[in-house]
């Protein structure tokens, strides 16, 4: 383990304790071991990094990301997924179970643990099956994946079209307190959909998808929550109405959360023009209305957290027609500095993006794997380093992920992650961070 | 659209630099979405040109010769196919037809590749008509020859919008105010589409009807990404005082899709017949993109009577496509 280091004279900013200052942070052994305005024991041999005008504060976590292994290993690793995440200023990450083999039973569930032991600079906590095979059909065995480490469930890119089976899914769940995410989509409605079904479907040609394809299955899912009292996490919410939704449900004390995406509360249906691939994503980009909605979402607390569904393919893959290129969007390393336009837009505070990439997913996620998203004392020292102000031109072939699917390549962003401490190490520096003086 | 019959005068035999090389700026023919009213007026001028060489006893000028067109049709077709191959002989190009069947679209036999093939042999020009939408708009992106869309998807037609408006003007002085009403699976239809984009720059009062199940939504409001048309489900409304009635081909699937309950009631609602013209225009004229479903989108009598003017659309698709090649190639010829 590394000794001490002491990030230097930054914009300290922790939701989970209401801190906003400037000043010091002592690490020390891998642990938060003080922050103050100025440090005045600093141990010897002490490493520094400067971070004067950049904000310090918990490492990001993601709670809905795709890292592709096993199976699907040309277009993503657990290797690269997890430097691609240090590098956008991640430092927990929850990948999805749709890979092949799905992770739907302990030995999958091992395999993550194992590979991610080994491979990644960052946490890696799996997300396992609702279902056996992801087959809508029979429970995957819950208990067993639970033993072995998986922070949720979820069938994520079907949706269990069985209601019976949901239903059942979110009273077994009673058993272990985890929380059952569901990728909304009424499968009928969505049937050879592939933009959001408006103007840009007209113009392009293209089938549509319909808001109300998601908000059908939000409102049977708070139907189940309620009937049951289990937990039901909405994953990438991307409608007014499936807002409006959840947060009726939430005044009605329903066990809800649900997260949105960098790219729905940044992008409309306007980036898929000129049939780029790149930003054909599942759930689709919606309208303006509905990006407002998401924003008003997220500052009112109807929707908890940020994730974002990092989601890599292949080049090839993508430079297909339209029709036959597969969902998703590569999204660690552009998701930091795509929040920023919301902050600097005025649409959103500093505090409350950080709070929703930090302190949020921590709580739906609970300590069965430490204590996350916090700075607090003795803690361990997952810390993300950012500069708000830094321009850059989004490249995507310096990107870390093999996924360089994003829709943002060649665009200016503000805001860029400077540094990435995961237990105290260094696992990520950008080339300009200096040391402390 | 106004053209004066000085304009129309065949533009091949002027021999210093032709102003249309300034009007012109496509590199490629993806959708009629981002060409100007003076690159249609150019086209409209250069098809009248090609079609007085089609009335010629010998159609063959060496405008193209030395030039290599291949059409790659992932869609059956006859007449279009026809038509652009019927054109590139016209003017001496070399021509190579290429089909490939659409479920090897399905089983990941990649465009891009087909293409890399395809210019490696050579060709200048690629036609292409595609199963989903935008797969001109990709081919464009990755190769070095001129993609002419030759209908993709639901997206577009081009061609055949062009060979509409041609159509038009050779029966009415201007596009411009013209009442055009189109009526048929408006939703699915690229020619649709193309006809919107150009119909409207071009001036002309466009009317869409169609059963609300197969109408886009949205488009009878002004909004950045569509022309704003009139919409209605009422037949009548649709064709009362129009200049010219298109009808569209209903894909029998709609009806299995549960867009529409019967063949047998969507013609009753919707075809266009000789009582429903009879609140047209005096000179109303009756198109159709082809090939009709006879007494389900217009009735029989009407295809084959006085008004229709559908076999006219194929000889000017001849013409049209030649103008095309002749523009994309830089007009450049040594008649």
């Amino acid at each position: 383990m590394n000794k001490a280091m002491l990030i230097k004279g930054g914009r300290i900013i922790d939701p989970s304790q209401k801190l906003d200052i400037i000043g010091d942070l002592l690490i020390v052994d891998g642990k938060i071991k003080e922050i103050a305005p100025a440090v005045q024991n600093i141990p010897e041999d002490c490493g520094s990094l400067d971070a004067k005008g950049m904000i310090v504060c918990p490492g990001f976590i993601d709670f809905h990301c795709h890292l592709r292994q096993p199976g699907f290993e040309e277009k993503e690793t657990i290797s690269t997924g997890s430097k691609a995440a240090a590098k956008g200023g991640f430092t927990t990450i929850c990948c999805m179970p749709n890979t092949n083999p799905a992770i739907d039973n302990k030995a999958t569930v091992d395999f993550i643990k194992a590979t991610a032991a080994a491979d990644s600079c960052i946490r890696v906590l799996p997300i396992g099956c609702i279902t056996r095979g992801r087959n809508g059909k029979e429970l995957a065995d819950m208990g067993e994946m639970v033993e072995a480490g998986i922070v949720a469930v979820s069938d994520d890119g079907s949706t269990i079209a069985n209601s019976r089976i949901m239903k059942q899914a979110l009273e077994y769940s009673l058993i272990f307190n985890i929380p059952i995410c569901d990728h909304c989509e009424d499968i009928d409605l969505f049937e050879g959909g592939q933009i959001n079904e408006g103007i840009m479907a007209t113009r392009l040609g293209l089938k549509g998808i319909p808001n109300a394809a998601e908000e059908n299955i939000v409102a049977r899912d708070i139907a189940l929550a309620k009937l049951t009292g289990a937990g039901v996490h909405i994953c990438h919410i991307s409608t007014e109405g499936a807002v409006d939704l959840v947060r009726s449900a939430k005044k009605d004390g329903v066990k809800i959360s649900a997260e949105v995406t960098p790219h729905h509360l940044t992008m409309t249906e306007e980036a898929v023009l000129g049939f780029d691939t790149n930003a054909k994503v599942n759930p689709p980009l919606r309208s303006q209305k509905d990006v407002e909605a998401l924003i008003l979402g997220l500052k009112d607390g109807t929707i908890d957290m940020i994730a974002t569904d990092h989601a890599p393919h292949t080049d090839n893959e993508k430079l297909r027609e339209f029709a036959t290129a597969p969902f998703g969007i590569s999204g660690f390393e552009t998701a930091l500095g795509s929040l920023m336009k919301l902050v600097h837009n005025g649409d959103i505070d500093i505090n409350l993006m950080i709070s929703k990439l930090t302190e949020a997913p921590a709580q739906i996620i609970g300590n069965n794997f430490g204590k996350l998203g916090t700075l607090t004392q003795g803690e361990t020292a997952d810390i993300t380093i950012f500069d708000p102000n830094k321009e850059w031109t989004v490249n995507v072939n310096e990107f870390s992920s093999k996924g360089k699917n994003n829709p943002l390549n060649g665009q200016k962003l503000k805001g860029k992650v400077k540094a990435t401490v995961f237990g105290g190490e260094i696992v990520y520096k950008d080339n300009s961070m200096e040391p402390g003086a | 659209m106004e053209v004066s019959q000085t304009t129309m005068e065949p533009k091949l035999k002027t021999d210093s630099a032709p102003p249309e090389q300034k009007i012109w700026q496509h590199k490629h023919i993806l959708d009629l979405d981002d060409f100007t009213t003076a690159e249609i007026e150019l086209v409209m001028q250069t098809t009248k040109a090609m079609h007085e060489i089609l009335s010629r006893p010998i159609k063959k000028v060496p405008t193209l010769r030395g030039k290599t067109v291949v059409t790659l049709f992932y869609e059956a077709s006859t007449r279009t196919r026809s038509s652009f191959e019927l054109g590139a002989k016209n003017l001496s190009a070399d021509i190579s037809n290429l089909t490939v069947s659409s479920s090897s679209v399905t089983k990941g036999e990649s465009l891009i590749d087909t293409l890399e093939t395809i210019e490696a042999l050579g060709a200048d020009i690629i036609v292409i008509r595609h199963p989903h939408s935008g797969a001109p708009d990709l081919a464009s992106k990755h190769v070095k020859a001129s993609i002419i869309n030759a209908g993709d998807g639901w997206h577009a037609h081009p061609t055949q919008a062009l060979l509409d408006l041609y159509t038009m003007l050779q029966h009415k002085n201007s596009i411009k105010g013209l009442k055009v009403a189109i009526i048929g699976d408006i939703i699915h239809s690229r020619v649709a589409h193309s006809n919107i984009w150009g119909l409207t720059k071009m001036g002309a009062d466009v009317t869409v009807c169609a059963p609300s199940t197969l109408l886009p939504k949205g488009i009878e409001n002004p909004q950045p990404h569509f022309p704003k048309v009139k919409v209605t489900t009422n037949i009548d409304d649709a064709i009362r005082g129009a200049d010219v009635v298109m009808g569209l081909r209903l894909q029998l699937e709609r009806q299995q899709n549960g867009l529409i309950p019967s063949i047998r009631e969507y013609a009753a609602l919707y075809r266009i017949t000789e009582e429903r013209l009879a609140n047209a225009a005096k000179d109303v004229i009756v198109m159709h993109p082809g090939p009709v479903n006879e007494d389900i989108e217009i009735a029989s009598s009407v295809v084959h009577g006085s008004r229709s003017v559908i076999n006219e659309q194929v000889t000017n698709g001849v013409a049209v496509r030649m103008a095309l090649f002749y523009l994309l190639t830089g007009g450049n010829r040594d008649e």
